[in-house]
């Protein structure tokens, strides 16, 4: 492990994938409570349908894709109250999955730095290739926006839209 | 409903589109009674903005009646409303700071990537003004829906017609904006490039800020007239030398604060702007700059520039000597409508602002596309165009 670094930047993950922080104007408190409800993530995660917490640890998630719907179970491997939550997708499952997400004070009165890392190890073959499509293209850009939809939805309520109407005239 | 819509540089129609629907607890969808065309509706009009895409619906100056309410607004059917062209959360740290134009949650996730390529960082939502600005549908149509309807619209009282309150929605704040950005102090004066809408405001802004004079540059003789008639003196700069002109009517000071209110598309057959525009049609540049170049020349030392002009990219030859050397401090951006509407509606009830001198068109709906055209060929007679969706379109 030689670190040739002289500065104070954090390093970017190893294996490029997706490490990346925003600041939400709530408390660490609130946002982590949020978070470990991980049913709750569904609408502010790219691609998934649905989360469904099994039990304290476990959750089954449904995901979907270009060909189809992709399901895994993650569990919860670590799980420091207003601090941090990591997870592992569980043993057999189609995609290899982990997390971790870490909660910080921001600078006085501006709530909490939400930092997130998530990677998906895809299998080889079909699947493999579709799922490598789905989320392998762009990851980091995906936690970004994925980290943008839970600080809108927890500072103002809602994820904001624009759907713009279809831009061919109706008649 | 029908909508003006965008189809590419110089083409816009009146097409019929599906109605808007809420779609977030905090929505309303308000039937339009009055909306205005921009001065910076012409950039889309003129293909200087990127992310357009075909059939967007234009417009971000209108108001109307509340005819729906999402679960969480705080509106109520049948109100009359002014919604802001910032479209702003009210709940994160820039709004809770009064920077509404800089909300961090009203541009989608989606549409903020290209504004942090650009920019650094992704741009706050706006009504119907590109997708980098987040691809909300705009007011130039029959119905609107209004994210965050419980902050941004303001409630118009009876008896103020749309007339005198439709202009809070942008060029008024804006204007006054860009006056109190000035920070005027006794004795002040201030020049104000460009003496369209904004500019005209900014002249009404900066007298009742405090100025000891306004000075107005314009090269259209109606517009400066119409400066005069709050009370600023006037500079056609095609008829003067505007920096020796502004250095004799400041006692060769320069002017306290200059106001950049023309933006990227700068007028005037100067050899900068005629090299600007060939490097912005070569994609060399972006923006012309003739108006900003010049201010930052004129500015007294020590002065400021305040830039409520739109723009967009790249310039090129930017004095950045002058503006250190002179110690010039500058302010921009766009307005913090939701920060300034409530003083400014209370003004125009009390009859202390002047409104609606500006509007030269009134128009249907139907009729927008020629609106654009008249607001872009004809800007000395064509100061501001109003379009009522309700209205039944000339013959």
């Amino acid at each position: 492990m030689s670190d040739p670094r002289t500065d104070d930047a954090p390093a970017t993950s190893e294996t490029g994938v997706s490490g990346h922080t925003e600041t939400i104007n709530r408390p660490r408190e609130a946002v982590y409570a949020f978070f470990r409800n991980f049913s709750n993530l569904a609408p502010v995660l790219h691609n998934v349908q649905a989360i469904e917490v099994k039990d304290e640890t476990t959750s089954h998630w449904k995901v979907s894709g270009p060909d189809g719907t992709y399901e895994w179970d993650s569990k919860i491997v670590e799980d420091e109250e207003n601090c941090r939550i990591a997870w592992v997708s569980t043993e057999g499952s189609d995609v290899k999955h982990e997390g971790v997400v870490t909660f910080r004070d921001a600078p006085p009165g501006r709530g909490t730095w939400i930092t997130a890392d998530i990677r998906y190890e895809p299998p080889y073959g079909m699947v493999g290739k579709a799922v490598a499509k789905l989320f392998q293209k762009e990851p980091s850009i995906q936690v970004r926006r994925d980290l943008k939809r839970l600080k809108a939805l927890l500072e103002a309520g809602e994820i904001p839209t624009s759907s713009p109407p279809n831009p061919e005239p109706a008649s | 409903m029908r909508a003006l819509t965008w189809h590419g540089k110089h083409d816009v129609r009146v097409d019929t589109v599906p109605d808007p629907e809420i779609l977030n607890p905090r929505d309303a969808i308000i039937r339009i009674t009055s909306t205005a065309i921009c001065g910076s509706d012409l950039h889309l009009y003129d293909g200087y903005i990127p992310t357009m895409k075909p059939g967007d619906i234009l417009g971000h100056e209108f108001m109307g009646e509340v005819v729906e309410t999402g679960p969480r607004s705080t509106l109520k059917e049948g109100q009359r409303v002014v919604v802001p062209f910032v479209i702003a959360c009210g709940q994160c740290f820039f709004c809770e700071k009064h920077q509404f134009s800089a909300c961090a949650n009203s541009n989608p996730a989606d549409n903020q990537d290209l504004g942090r390529e650009l920019y650094g960082h992704g741009m706050t939502a706006l009504f119907g003004y590109s997708h980098l600005t987040g691809g909300y549908p705009g007011g130039q149509a029959e119905y609107v829906r209004v994210p965050y309807s419980d902050t941004g619209p303001i409630v118009i009282p009876d008896g103020l017609e749309d007339e005198k309150v439709l202009f809070l929605s942008d060029i008024l704040p804006t204007g006054w904006m860009a006056a109190d950005n000035c920070d005027i102090e006794q004795g002040d004066t201030v020049a104000v490039w460009g003496c369209g809408p904004v500019g005209l405001f900014a002249v009404q802004s900066a007298f009742k800020l405090g100025a000891h004079k306004v000075i107005a540059i314009d090269h259209f003789p109606n517009r400066l007239e119409l400066a005069a008639r709050f009370g600023a003196e006037t500079l056609n700069f095609e008829e003067s030398n505007t920096y020796e002109a502004l250095m004799e009517m400041t006692g060769g000071m320069g002017p306290d604060a200059c106001i950049d209110a023309v933006g990227l598309e700068s007028h005037g057959m100067f050899l900068d702007n005629a090299m600007d525009q060939i490097k912005a049609s070569t994609f060399l540049g972006t923006d012309r700059g003739h108006a900003l170049r010049q201010l930052i020349t004129a500015c007294r030392k020590g002065g400021k520039v305040s830039l409520p002009g739109v723009y967009g990219g790249f310039l090129d030859k930017f004095p950045i000597g002058a503006l250190m050397e002179k110690g010039l401090q500058v302010k921009s951006g766009q307005t913090h409508v939701q920060h300034y509407q409530d003083d400014l509606l209370r003004m125009i009830g009390e009859g202390e602002l002047d409104t609606t001198f500006l509007i030269s068109h009134r128009m249907a709906l139907e009729d927008g596309p020629e609106g654009y055209v008249k607001f872009k060929n004809d800007q000395n007679e064509c100061t501001k165009v109003v379009l009522k969706p309700g209205q039944i379109p000339a013959a």
